[in-house]
């Protein structure tokens, strides 16, 4: 029992815990429950009246095609952002540990990028590649690329990953180089001396041990692609060309926001919700029992 | 004919500090060579030369006569024991085993037979499939060593690799390396700060300190000549009592030159008489360290306040406080100039 803290008035714990309850309930609590009653109510197009429906907001939603390719495009969208951002953030953490003068610029300039916000991030890329304007559009278009992410999905799809990606490399990047210095050296040397080369002792051992930090940052970027990307493609495509790039966080947005179909939205972010809730419990469980080797 | 050759290596790093300042060693083939001294002295710093783990600044190291300066770790046929074992933690002992020699692209078949005989070898057959995180310290020991054995190297190295032991399974695995070097005539370099250690393993033992080599030769007759104060107080344990001449009563001849006079506590004698020519010192006992078969007298001088030490056989009684007439044999005292050098 040592270590446990009496308070002497029964009152104080709760009021010292009060400003943080409140945040959450105001911001987490009222707005999700607000979304569960909506997603099971229509509203008339006045919005005058609402009628409770049930299920049918649900049983619509899932049965739009619009919205199964919503799905797809996510999938796809947060697959290769994920991807990305993992695999170009292992290689940079693993060649600043070689850096042996000025390690703590090019840790600091790798890091950077994390400090810029989603929706200018998309602003940067899109000047860069627009296509009317952008200094790597002329480019592409010069050496015979026929670069236009307005009008073509793939081009679209490609531009918002990247940016999306390119801002969460400096987060894995952080990582990586956190988990690489876990890993102690003589391992390292002695595979050195048990004959295996440089790439060899990347694969055998060190990505093996790099693993717990892989995994996590698997999870993290993952959510990251599903939940903070909506900057991002709300400044680069907003979307389009046609649905090409509408993610599921973008469709609630765009039905509920621009098309004013409430009852659909507040059903589709009940169903982000549980998405959430999935990953996190997944990320909460493997944190937990984080692998531990040695 | 593995034969180890260390001719004037020098280890500067970029700040200029000198780690190993000019140090020529000879190690004979099948020899195991044991590099005491204390923390920071250069003795790992120069083991990891011979593993080329680090850069040779100066100098040159050569395994069977070839010149390995600027031969990678890997191709220098050597298997290194680490003092934290760097055993790999995501592989079984098998696997751990097997590694290096699946890295040379050995048969398969060929690593099962070396790997099993290796493992009956260190008794560690019953744990072939376990992770090394499921071993205790002994058996990662056990593996650690095993790793290096099944490679079948020219060279052995060892970094401390008795230190995050206790002391009896230490004291075990001492004994077991020893009888292991013997039967596989691996020639080997053991780094170690355990003078213990040092004394019992070796073949040839070299003493360094502050990156140089202050002697090498035959454990015991470093013990019986050491040929400076400094190794005189680090080698032999307690360390050997080191007084001023002029503190002493001595009957018989002072060399020139003799500025400090050392005896061991095992030669000192409390009562009876010492030979011609011997020493006679008082001293003020400062307390009695039994341990056991034997103990351990701390005493100081009056005159000069030099600290001694005596080994006397079984249990001394004695209240702190007491007189004592210490005499050492003259044969058994070691004289040294004003440098510290033997005379």
């Amino acid at each position: 029992m040592s270590g446990r803290v009496v308070f002497p008035n029964k009152l104080l714990p709760y009021l010292l815990l009060a400003p943080q309850l409140a945040i959450t309930a105001v911001f987490f609590y009222w707005p999700a429950s607000q979304a569960l009653k909506q997603s099971m109510q229509r509203e008339d197009p006045f919005g005058l009246q609402t009628t409770f429906v049930g299920l049918a907001n649900f049983r619509r939603v899932l049965a739009d095609p619009n919205y199964l390719n919503s799905v797809k495009v996510t999938a796809v969208f947060s697959l290769s952002t994920a991807f990305l951002a993992l695999a170009l953030a292992l290689p940079l953490a693993v060649m600043a540990e070689k850096v042996v003068r000025g390690k703590g610029i090019y840790r600091t300039l790798l890091i950077w990028p994390y400090a810029v916000a989603p929706a200018i991030a998309g602003m940067l890329w899109l000047f860069l590649f627009n296509p009317a304007m952008g200094t790597f559009s002329y480019l592409l278009r010069a050496n015979g690329v026929a670069w236009d992410p307005l009008l073509k999905d793939g081009q679209a799809m490609g531009l918002v990953v990247a940016a999306a990606a390119w801002k969460q490399i400096s987060y894995n990047f952080l990582f990586f180089v956190a988990g690489l210095q876990a890993i102690p050296r003589s391992l390292i040397e002695a595979a050195a001396i048990d004959g295996a080369s440089g790439p060899k002792r990347f694969w055998t051992i060190v990505f093996p041990l790099l693993a717990p930090t892989t995994f996590f940052l698997l999870v993290v970027n993952t959510v990251y692609a599903f939940f903070d990307t909506f900057g991002v493609i709300h400044a680069v495509t907003q979307g389009g060309p046609g649905k090409a790039t509408e993610t599921l966080v973008y469709k609630v947005y765009n039905d509920g926001f621009v098309n004013l179909q409430l009852g659909s939205s507040a059903a589709q972010s009940v169903i982000l919700m549980g998405v959430v809730i999935l990953l996190t419990a997944i990320q909460f469980r493997y944190v937990e029992r984080k692998v531990h080797y040695g | 004919m593995a034969e180890v050759d260390l001719k004037a290596v020098r280890k500067r790093y970029p700040n200029g500090m000198e780690a190993v300042k000019g140090v020529s060693i000879a190690i004979p083939d099948k020899a195991l060579c044991v590099l005491v001294g204390p923390s920071g002295c250069g003795k790992s710093t120069l083991l990891r030369m011979v593993a080329g783990l680090e850069t040779i600044s100066e100098g040159e190291i050569s395994i069977e006569g070839r010149v390995v300066n600027q031969v990678s770790p890997t191709d220098r046929d050597i298997a290194m024991v680490f003092q934290n074992y760097a055993l790999y933690p995501h592989m079984k002992v098998y696997d751990n085993m097997a590694y290096g020699l699946r890295n040379r692209g050995t048969p398969k078949a060929e690593i099962d037979r070396r790997v099993r005989e290796a493992a009956a070898t260190l008794e560690l057959g019953h744990l072939l499939d376990r992770r090394p995180r499921e071993l205790s310290g002994g058996q990662r020991q056990r593996v650690a060593m095993g790793r290096a054995i099944v490679r079948q190297p020219k060279v052995f190295l060892f970094d401390e690799p008795l230190s995050n032991l206790d002391a009896k399974l230490r004291g075990q695995m001492r004994v077991e390396i020893k009888r292991l070097q013997r039967e596989l005539g691996v020639t080997s370099l053991y780094v170690t700060h355990d003078q213990l250690e040092a004394m019992t393993l070796a073949d040839l033992l070299v003493v360094m300190n502050a990156g140089e080599v202050e002697q090498a030769g035959d454990p015991l007759e470093i013990y019986e000549k050491p040929a400076s104060i400094f190794v005189a107080g680090f080698i032999g344990a307690p360390p050997m009592n080191l007084i001023d001449p002029a503190s002493a009563e001595l009957s018989g001849p002072i060399p020139a030159g003799a500025a400090k006079l050392g005896f061991r506590p095992e030669d000192a004698i409390l009562d009876g008489f010492a030979s011609e020519g011997g020493l006679k010192i008082r001293a003020i006992l400062d307390g009695v360290e039994p341990v056991g078969a034997e103990s351990y007298l701390h005493a100081h001088a009056p005159a000069g306040g030099a600290r001694m030490i005596v080994r006397t056989a079984g249990r001394a009684r004695m209240e702190p406080g007491t007189e004592l007439e210490i005499r050492a044999p003259a044969e058994k005292l070691h004289w040294f100039d004003a440098a510290g050098r033997r005379i």
